[in-house]
């Protein structure tokens, strides 16, 4: 393998490293192909910048390519698009040995700094959307893209020559030497799996970021993983687009929010009480409530429904101490997509323990959904007083979900009182 | 021990809770709209809007201050996993 680097364009080379062997990222990608940390050289009149380094192993492809392209002493600028330590490793060698270069990172990655390079009087600028840095006859221009995929991250323009340095948005785990769109294998779905995985979870900040990435004129979207696309650039950004919008029209009207309740049954008690609830929370106005059998389905196909809904309920028997596993596979699957503040709530029949709600009910809290309501525990089958109750959790549910709650006034003691069932 | 009310007005939901209760223990609690993430000062997520009885509130800490500073915060505003409740109030997201 040479290693060295090439040209993107007359001014800017990638730097990165490639990394085939590779086989899993973050622990939750499977990376088949390996991958590459694609870091970039800008030359202007008046200097170099660098723009993202790679992971620490990979430092001596990264220094050699760098030595090819440009002396320390020249290298005015070092920009991080993202903080994370595949594109950070190689930084604290670089400061050494380019002392004189300016460190330039996003706003929100002021915060974080610190931390990843331990040291306490780390000198950097920090920049927002619409800041500029100048090499003389060329200039870098910042987009703050915060959550793609971490708080820190952000986007840089190549103005004169309409590159953008995307970070991890518009990358992909896909190592091939060949580098560009048009001459690698095929890394379709590379790229699309790279976005499930990574960017759907923050499915609104990639609206927001294409709002700003769109209006660009774009030659070549150089990212920090996989192929460089330089062949139909704006094909990434609408496929982003696509993926981020919704898949068929939602027939729900504007006035409406949408109530999703999944249940499972083995003996039908949890089913009788979905029912109810399910027509409890139909009699507040503007709710539109559906009943989904987890048996009948499964957490992938959910999972699209749940990043849509307003509001999810999740019933559960309790089998063997514990909720039953289609709904804890449901409940993990939310970590693919953003659950945050959405309404939650749990119920479910028992014999004679009953902890199946309480930890559906935790660990939805934990996922930081809104649980304003303690869910129905029925013991065995319900009676038609337990069905009212039901009733009237669906009821209670749809009200706050539609915002229309009476007001209550509540002891902090009970609140507590109520979480202590869980153990008796 | 003394209990003050706080009132979540976004959902409509009063807690009586015992003085020096976090809000964000409250607000975790009952489900309350506002959004939370370290819980330790560092991520400013769980801004909030004060409506009334701000002086009721223990005094934000210098951390607090920087931080509320850097998310660009109103003078009503302060953080749910960093105020104390020592006497009544009203806080809705920010
Ligand atoms: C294999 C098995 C294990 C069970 N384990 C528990 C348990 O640990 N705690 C409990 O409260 N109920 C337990 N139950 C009782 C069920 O929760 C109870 O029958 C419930 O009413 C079933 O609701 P369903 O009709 O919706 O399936 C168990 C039932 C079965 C069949
Ligand atoms: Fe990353
Ligand atoms: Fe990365």
């Amino acid at each position: 393998m040479t290693k060295s680097p090439v040209w993107l364009s007359e001014r800017v080379q990638w730097i990165g490293a490639l990394d085939p062997d590779m086989r899993s990222f973050d622990i939750i990608l499977k990376t088949p192909n390996g991958t590459t940390y694609n870091a970039y050289a800008v030359r202007g009149s008046d200097g170099v910048a660098v723009v993202d380094t790679v992971k620490a192993e990979c430092a001596d492809q990264f220094f050699e390519r760098l030595e090819a392209v440009a002396r320390y002493d020249e290298i005015k600028v070092i920009i991080l698009n993202h903080l994370e330590p595949d594109h950070t490793g190689a930084l604290p060698e670089l400061m050494r040995r380019a002392p004189q270069a300016k460190l330039y990172i996003s706003q929100s990655a002021q915060l974080m700094i610190k931390a990843l390079l331990n040291q306490q009087d780390v000198e950097f600028t920090s920049v927002g959307t619409g800041d500029t840095i100048s090499l003389g006859d060329r200039t870098l221009k910042f987009l703050h893209t915060p959550y793609l995929h971490w708080p820190d991250t952000q986007c840089t323009y190549l103005e004169e020559e309409c590159i953008l340095f995307s970070g991890d948005v518009f990358g992909c785990h896909f190592c091939d030497e060949r580098l560009f769109n048009d001459k690698v294998g095929d890394f379709r779905f590379a790229f699309e799996y790279y976005y499930a995985h990574i960017m759907r979870p923050f499915r609104e900040h990639v609206i927001n970021a294409l709002q700003l990435i769109e209006p660009l004129p774009i030659n070549i979207i150089a990212p920090t993983h996989g192929p460089i696309l330089r062949d139909k650039p704006t094909s990434y950004i609408q496929r982003y687009r696509d993926l981020s919008g919704q898949g068929l029209q939602s027939e729900v009207n504007a006035d409406e929010k949408t109530l999703l309740i999944f249940y499972i049954s083995a003996y039908g008690s949890t089913t009788q009480m979905a029912r109810m609830i399910r027509d409890g929370a139909e009699q507040v106005a503007g709710v539109r409530a559906s009943l989904y059998d987890m048996e009948g389905g499964d957490s992938d196909l959910f999972v699209d429904l749940v990043e849509d809904a307003d509001g999810i309920l999740i019933g559960s028997p309790t089998i063997n101490g514990d909720a039953v596993k289609p709904a804890w596979d449901l409940v993990s699957s939310f970590a693919k997509i953003n659950v945050k503040g959405k309404l939650a709530g749990a119920f479910g029949s028992f014999g004679w323990s009953g902890e199946a709600v309480r930890m559906l009910e935790d660990r939805m809290r934990g996922l930081k959904m809104r649980l304003p309501l303690d869910g129905v525990r029925i013991k065995l089958i319900p009676s038609l007083d337990e069905l009212e109750q039901c009733r009237k959790y669906g009821q209670e549910a749809g009200e706050h979900l539609m915002g229309v709650n009476a007001p209550r006034v509540i002891d902090m003691a009970t609140l507590l009182a109520s979480r202590k069932e869980l153990i008796n | 021990m003394p209990k003050y009310n706080i009132t979540f007005a976004d959902i409509k939901t009063t807690v009586a809770v015992p003085r020096g209760t976090r809000i964000v223990e409250v607000a975790e609690k009952i489900g309350a709209s506002i959004p939370f993430g370290c819980k330790e000062n560092d991520c400013g997520d769980c801004m909030v809007d004060v409506l009334e009885g701000a002086a009721n509130l223990s005094v934000p800490s210098p951390l607090e201050i920087d931080l509320l500073k850097q998310k660009f915060a109103k003078p009503n505003n302060r953080l749910a996993c960093q105020a104390m409740v020592l006497g009544d109030v009203t806080v809705k997201p920010a």
